[in-house]
């Protein structure tokens, strides 16, 4: 098989119509995101620009791309330029091997969930060198916070791919979703499901975890600098990646587009495949409603004391399993008592502290209590002294 | 067709391999290295050797080129161009050549590359099964090299006194 000219205009075709794809999917859930928050919060969300405010994202597009494209004076303007692209390419490349189901996928590869491993990695490049060339502190300071938590997140989430990898004895997303055909991978290792969402939450930057782009701390981030439609690139890179983390959710851990009830047609399995990566996605705005941004340090001591341990102890617990052929039962045991083991250390670890501190104010409240015996002898001992 | 693509892509590869060494600003060179990097990973899959592109991305492409960015930004923009004009450059490109020399001459005096059908790629299962049976005390070797260029790292990161805990 060689390459010939007709196969380079079909990934060309392929390649414009993924770019497509992936915009229309982040313009949708940009829609779904402010509609499911509002919901939360108690608001209607939008409701104005159109029938239930879908054509909000719309005027928004329009409105970003007619805005003035701004660059401040001291950047380095071909980085500046550059780096939304290094942003935005590699989250549609990964698209190329995601399969919707077992013969729908742009490019079925063996080595599928390598190469999203692969090309994962590549956006730390261009969120760092988007902080590096706009020349202002607070963008610099955004992108060494991007890279730090990029470059920590990516081990636990790397290593629970290569224990799901482990356990189906393949490295193609394909063949991991036929082995969940009759039991989703998630009732067997609920924890790596687990580690695999926060690690992923961390990746894509999503609320607990949008340290590098903190309004409150260091005012957007690598972002502060971008208008226009070079930040909507940015914003389109964030939504697509925060679809590909519910995507690859469902492939890995609830099994894709099969179910245990028999096979599926195919428009019946890319719907389940696709109700399950937006059960996910919502799972992940949900997640943003309800939970305060972390502290940078909790942040890194998340990633670096809990979430990697835990990561290897799984990898290791499924190698053996795997490797001695115990029944699988063992496995969802042992994934749900290091689970269990993890939390009442965490709650009891992190406990600490505020035990301590309780502590420290059961000590202090003793003395505020002995105060007002001192306050009431000293009005008798000034009557002393007066009368003397 | 495959043969234009190559040339297409050594073409680029090179190009952007010379912008490292020439180019000024030092964080331009590193995206020229990024460029130098894919574009090996392209010929790789030209070559049918997709693992070992994969691998060039992930590695090259993702993490080195970001610590040596990281490296880059945190270090001033003043000492790179003393370091840029170093008096011993003839040295290094008397090496950079020899080694050059080396690795070409190590391929073209190879009796197996010839042989082989190289348009055959080497699927991924009995890639594995290779490292991890036949060559598995070299891989092993290997990660006890990186564990203790990591362990190494972090003593020189601390300061390394006696006196610390």
């Amino acid at each position: 098989m060689s390459v010939t000219l007709l196969d380079i205009v079909w990934a060309a075709v392929g390649a414009v119509a993924l770019v497509t794809a992936v915009s229309i999917l982040g313009v949708s859930l940009v829609w779904l995101e402010r509609k499911f928050l509002g919901r939360l919060q108690g608001r209607p969300g939008p409701n104005r620009v159109g029938p239930f405010g879908l054509l909000q994202p719309v005027a928004d597009g329009i409105k970003l791309l007619w805005k003035e494209d701004v660059s401040p004076g001291p950047s380095a303007k071909v980085l500046f330029y550059v780096a939304p692209l290094l942003v935005f390419v590699p989250s549609f490349v990964v698209w190329l091997t995601i399969p919707f189901t077992r013969d729908l996928a742009l490019r079925n590869l063996d080595t599928s969930v390598f190469f999203f491993v692969a090309f994962s990695t590549l956006s730390i490049v261009g969120v760092l060198l988007a902080g590096w060339s706009a020349a202002s502190k607070y963008s610099v300071l955004g992108g060494f916070r991007a890279a730090a938590q990029l470059v920590s997140y990516e081990i636990p989430l790397i290593v629970i791919a290569i224990t799901m990898v482990a356990l189906a004895g393949s490295m193609s997303f394909v063949d991991i979703v036929e082995a969940q055909r009759t039991v989703p991978y998630i009732a067997l290792v609920p924890l790596a499901a687990v580690l695999f969402f926060i690690a992923g939450l961390a990746e894509i930057g999503r609320t607990p975890f949008d340290i590098y782009l903190a309004e409150s701390e260091v005012v957007g981030g690598p972002l502060v600098e971008y208008s226009g439609a070079h930040w909507a690139v940015f914003y389109l890179a964030e939504y697509g990646n925060t679809f590909l983390v519910g995507a690859l959710t469902a492939l890995l851990f609830l099994g894709g587009w099969s179910w245990p009830f028999g096979t599926l047609p195919a428009p019946a399995a890319v719907a389940l495949f696709l109700t399950k990566s937006y059960f996910v996605t919502v799972l992940i705005f949900w997640v943003r409603g309800t939970y305060p941004r972390l502290r940078i340090d909790q942040m890194m001591s998340l990633g670096w004391k809990i979430l990697i341990p835990l990561s290897f102890v799984t990898l290791v617990t499924v190698v053996v399993q795997r490797f001695y052929g115990w029944p699988s039962w063992t496995l969802t045991l042992m994934s749900l008592a290091t689970l269990a083991l993890a939390a009442w250390l965490q709650t009891r670890l992190q406990g600490a502290p505020a035990r301590a501190l309780a502590e420290k104010y059961r000590r202090d409240a003793v003395v505020v209590q002995a105060k007002p015996r001192l306050h009431r002898e000293a009005p008798a001992a000034a009557k002393v002294e007066a009368s003397s | 067709m495959d043969l234009v693509l190559f040339y297409v892509i050594g073409f680029v590869t090179l190009l952007a391999g010379a912008g490292v060494v020439s180019a000024r600003n030092v964080v331009h060179a590193a995206l020229f290295l990024l460029t130098s990097m894919a574009g090996v990973a392209a010929a790789f899959v030209l070559l049918y050797a997709e693992f070992l592109a994969l691998v060039q991305v992930l590695i090259y492409g993702g993490a080195i080129v970001i610590v040596i960015l990281f490296a880059l930004m945190l270090t001033r923009h003043g000492e790179f161009q003393v370091t840029a004009e170093h008096r011993r450059w003839p040295v290094a490109a008397v090496a950079s050549i020899a080694l050059f020399g080396l690795l070409a001459a190590s391929v073209v005096l190879d009796d197996r590359a010839r042989g082989t059908d190289a348009r055959v790629g080497v699927g991924i299962n009995r890639l594995g099964a290779e490292l991890f049976e036949r060559w598995a005390v070299p891989f092993e070797i290997a990660s006890i090299l990186l564990l203790v260029a990591m362990i190494g790292a972090i003593v020189i990161a601390r300061g390394g006194g006696s006196d610390e805990p």
